[in-house]
């Protein structure tokens, strides 16, 4: 951390602690029964407790929603901010502390809807975070709105006869946008899959955006439940640089060997109709980072006074 | 100075070269200067060199832009005039004046516009590109004919220069060159150093353009010569040698440098004028101190940003302008809900909505204070010079993190663009003081432990063991838990409000220019002090009892304002912003709407504080606030 001339850090992480699931537990998470974000909160805890996080070194920042209630059920550092804006306060985080590990939890209306301009701009500023999107296709917070990912038909309070718009596809949009890092996608219902996806995203380096598929129990039952039901409609991108889950062979059948290197295959995958796609769709980590893109020396009072009473010099009368 | 004849269409010739008298020479307390062209031909870059040579020779200056609202306008029309003022004096100037007295136009219509706006005083002397009554377009030597005549009107002194003419023997495109040359006929008319403009146009094309720095000093020699040979008028204002170092900057260059004393290390922004060149300026010098400049993809991407680093631990501000301001709101809410400590500059233009990006107005004061929904307490000030905008970076700071809050400092376009000489500033070590390092915290402390008397809390942040919380912003408790109770609501407002009440208790009363009681207080903020304060002294010197009092800080209020306006017999605000002339149709007292200070002011003190107030787009002269205080004296003021 010292060669990132974090000046900040007169006291370092205990490196001799462990750290255990307990230590990442924050109360009890208050989202209905059989709601994905339980299954993904449990995921998470475990990748913190397996990576041994140090819960003062991690930030999770989210925005408004289900979801968003996230950073509230981990003892680690939160900013749980506003509507769709997580990104940029976890940007300025990384920013200026890249010794600290952030993540960023939203939801469907967060990430595509209301901050869709901040989701394609810190694609192509590549911040080393991990960005997770719940999409559950619904607003369930504010009871039953359709979403930028609604299913096209779908009712909602909103729009009762159906939605009138086929959904937005969030995977090809991120493939779409320049300095695209790592993309992947899983679901709330297989969690193996979910946890191996959640740590090949935290050991990305670069800006991982992971779009994890769940049901919204109240409102989008039904979303998904054909596939829960039938892992036949599920298809599994596989190869060594992807995730790796081979307890999953058994029931996953439909694979495809897909390199996550090969972003014109990914675009394809993407947009492919017929199955659900789970894996990861793109990896790049020879892309700059934002943050070391943006690095700069660090100063101390004095060097920076000297400096500034020479920039002063080039104003005197 | 050669003189027109009566009959402008005629122009008259110039002295010819040899057997000349001496010239005259003026000697004048102050004088003001415009030069005006079409966009494009440089007056501004001439300005701002005549205004930081004058400076350095030690005359008092203030610049101000004449800045077109469009980037291209179509050429030689009123819209299209672009330049800059400058008022130099022997003593310290404030503000702009009220009229130029001296004006070099690159031609006839550019020279209309600054006629009609009422902007030359009687008697100005006008030099004239004179190309255009000789044009071989009749159409364009028509309109140099009415527009004279118009302009005959009044008694300038016209000289007209065949600036194209003498350009044309060094370089190809006069439009590229005239004002270098005009820069040279200034030079020879106010007695400027020759070697201090070639130093400053060494600094502005010196090392990137060797062979453009030696076209245009060969311009300025030019014209320093030709307006040796033919003009027969010198004027001197006489410069006085400053005691103290002096730097001479526009005001956003002062933010810029003064955010850098302050030891600012993230300033996240999106374009928006008139802002933007403090992040130019910044974007150049910024990460040589070890700072950043992060261009969002908007403006509330910018303020997230800046609080996202701020929350961190980093020294993080941001700056806009009016409709920035307005889409940053919701997160100035979040900063204040999560007492994150964060640096909100707006450098204020005309409004509402796009209003006049260019242009000057103080419109935003109440939209600072008021603007977000809910109760969002914070501070704002308000710096009133070129120097203030430089020191206010580091008042900010230190407020922003002793009370865990936000500052709004308001500067607006005419303190931006302005260039003024002011005392070197004296920047010391602790000004630059690190943010808080990340010791661990005392075992139990909540992430808003607040003094209950007080309602400020340690500043708890990310790295530092046992402080971990969740910053919300939804209404919370000192452990930062989401809590919908009404005595948890109730209380996180009451501590968030405390610490601007005991923050005003900290501030000391605003001194109150001229005597401390009389007939007439005029109470002003922001850039309006100096032409507030020069009326005041003239109306003084007329025998009206007129005293000034300007704030620089709105939120909280400065103290002792109600014990101070009970003092005088009547209390008015001179603001650049929007009220209703009490004389106009449909107005009463009851729905007449008033100046954002005067309303804000009438709320906190029960005095009934009148108003007057202008959105001309420019900055206010003196004699036009001489001329309200005349008008608004109380009924049995002396005279």
């Amino acid at each position: 951390m010292s060669e990132l001339g974090c000046s900040l850090l007169s006291v370092g992480p205990d490196e001799d602690r462990e750290w255990s699931m307990q230590d990442y537990e924050c109360g009890v998470a208050r989202w209905c029964p059989g709601c994905g974000d339980h299954a993904i909160l449990t995921g998470v805890q475990r990748l913190l407790e397996a990576e041994q996080l140090a819960p003062e070194q991690t930030v999770f920042v989210s925005g408004i929603g289900c979801a968003s209630r996230f950073p509230h059920y981990l003892s680690t550092y939160g900013f749980h901010g506003i509507h769709g804006r997580a990104l940029p306060i976890a940007t300025g985080i990384k920013l200026r502390r890249p010794d600290l590990h952030v993540f960023v939890v939203m939801g469907d209306g967060d990430c595509c809807s209301i901050g869709a301009g901040h989701w394609i701009h810190t694609v192509r500023y590549n911040p080393d975070l991990v960005a997770l999107m719940l999409d559950n296709g619904v607003y369930g917070l504010t009871k039953n709105q359709t979403s930028p990912t609604s299913p096209l038909g779908l009712p909602s309070n909103t729009q009762p006869r159906g939605a009138y718009l086929p959904p937005m596809n969030p995977i090809s949009v991120t493939l779409g946008v320049t300095n695209v890092s790592f993309v992947a996608q899983t679901g709330d219902w297989v969690p193996a899959h979910l946890y191996a996806t959640l740590q090949a995203a935290f050991r990305h380096r670069g800006f991982a955006f992971v779009r994890i598929l769940q049901r919204c129990p109240q409102y989008t039952t039904n979303l998904f439940e054909t596939a829960v039901r039938d892992p036949g409609l599920v298809e599994l991108m596989v190869h060594p640089a992807g995730v790796a889950v081979p307890d999953l062979d058994r029931i996953f059948k439909n694979q495809v060997r897909h390199d996550p290197a090969d972003l014109a295959g990914a675009r394809r995958l993407a947009e492919a109709d017929g199955k659900i796609r789970l894996g990861v769709f793109y990896r790049n980590e020879t892309l700059p980072v934002y943050e070391e893109t943006r690095q700069v020396p660090v100063r101390s009072a004095a060097e920076k006074l000297t400096l500034l009473n020479a920039e002063l010099d080039r104003y005197a009368v | 100075m050669t003189m027109a004849s009566s009959s402008p269409s005629a122009p008259a010739q110039a002295a010819p070269p040899g057997g000349r008298t001496a010239p005259t020479i003026l000697r004048v307390p102050e004088h003001t200067v415009e030069i005006v062209s079409d966009p494009g031909e440089g007056a501004q870059k001439c300005g701002q060199i005549f205004g930081r040579v004058s400076a350095k020779t030690g005359n008092g200056v203030w610049t101000v832009e004449i800045i077109p609202a469009e980037i291209q306008p179509p050429a030689r029309t009123p819209s299209s005039a672009s330049g800059n003022r400058i008022r130099i004096g022997t003593r310290a100037v404030t503000n702009w004046g009220d009229a130029a007295n001296l004006v070099v136009a690159f031609n006839e219509q550019v020279l209309l516009h600054r006629h009609r706006l009422g902007a030359l005083a009687k008697d100005a002397i006008i030099l004239i590109e004179d190309m255009w009554a000789t044009h071989d377009d009749p159409d364009i030597r028509k309109a140099w004919n009415d527009a004279l005549e118009e302009l005959g009107e009044r008694s300038y002194r016209f000289v007209y220069v065949p600036m194209e003419q003498e350009c044309l023997t060094i370089i190809e495109n006069p439009r590229r060159g005239k004002n270098m040359f005009a820069l040279g006929m200034l030079a020879w008319i106010y007695f400027r150093d020759l070697d201090k403009i070639r130093g400053l146009i060494a600094q502005e094309f010196g090392k990137k353009a060797p062979a453009l720095y030696e076209q245009n000093v060969a311009l300025l020699e030019r014209g320093y010569r030709w307006a040796d040979e033919h003009l027969d008028v010198r004027i001197e204002v006489p410069a006085v040698e400053s005691a103290r170092p002096m730097v001479v900057m526009n005001g956003n260059q002062a933010l810029a440098m003064g955010a850098i004393a302050a030891g600012m290390e993230l300033c996240a922004m999106y374009p928006i004028t008139p802002a933007t060149s403090a992040s130019h300026y910044l974007g150049d010098i910024f990460e040589r101190f070890g700072g950043i400049v992060h261009q969002a993809e908007d403006e509330i991407a910018a303020i997230g940003v800046a609080l996202g680093a701020s929350f961190a631990g980093k020294v993080a501000f941001t700056i806009t302008s009016g409709p920035g301001l307005a889409l940053k709101t919701e997160f100035i809410g979040l900063a204040v809900m999560t007492e994150t400590p964060l640096v909100l500059v707006d450098v204020q233009r005309g409004g509402p909505s796009t209003g006049l990006p260019t242009k000057v107005e103080q419109g935003d004061l109440l939209a600072a204070l008021y603007g977000q929904p809910g109760d969002t307490p914070k501070v704002v000030m308000a710096p009133a010079t070129m120097e203030e905008c430089f020191l206010c970076m580091t008042t900010a700071r230190r407020i922003a993190e002793a009370l865990r809050t936000v500052v709004i400092v308001l500067s607006d376009a005419n303190l931006a663009t302005g260039v003024q000489p002011f005392p070197r500033p004296e920047v010391s070590e602790p000004w630059l003081a690190e943010p808080p390092d990340l010791a661990p915290i005392r075992a139990g402390l909540r992430p808003y432990e607040w003094d209950p008397q007080r309602g400020v809390s340690p500043r708890v942040i990310p790295g530092q063991p046992g402080g971990m919380f969740t910053a919300t912003g939804l209404s919370h408790d000192e452990w930062s838990h989401v809590g919908y109770t009404p005595d948890v609501h109730e209380r996180g407002c009451q501590m968030r409000s405390r610490k601007l009440a005991v923050f005003q208790q900290m501030l000391k009363p605003p001194a109150v220019n001229g005597a401390p009681e009389g007939d007439l207080l005029v109470v002003g903020w922001g850039s309006t002090l100096g032409a507030i304060e020069e009326a005041v002294a003239r109306a003084r010197e007329e025998g009206l009892s007129v005293s000034s009092l300007h704030l620089r800080f709105l939120s909280p209020l400065e103290p002792g304002l109600k014990e101070i306006f009970q003092r005088f017999k009547k209390v008015i605000t001179v603001e650049i912003n929007y009220s209703d002339n009490p004389d106009e149709p449909f107005i009463t007292s009851e729905n007449r709407r008033r100046g954002q200070l005067s309303w804000l002011l009438r709320a906190q003190t029960l005095v009934d504080v009148d108003c007057w107030t202008r959105v001309p787009g420019e900055p206010l002269s003196p004699g036009q606030i001489l001329q309200a205080m005349r008008d608004c004296m109380p009924q049995g003021g002396r005279r």
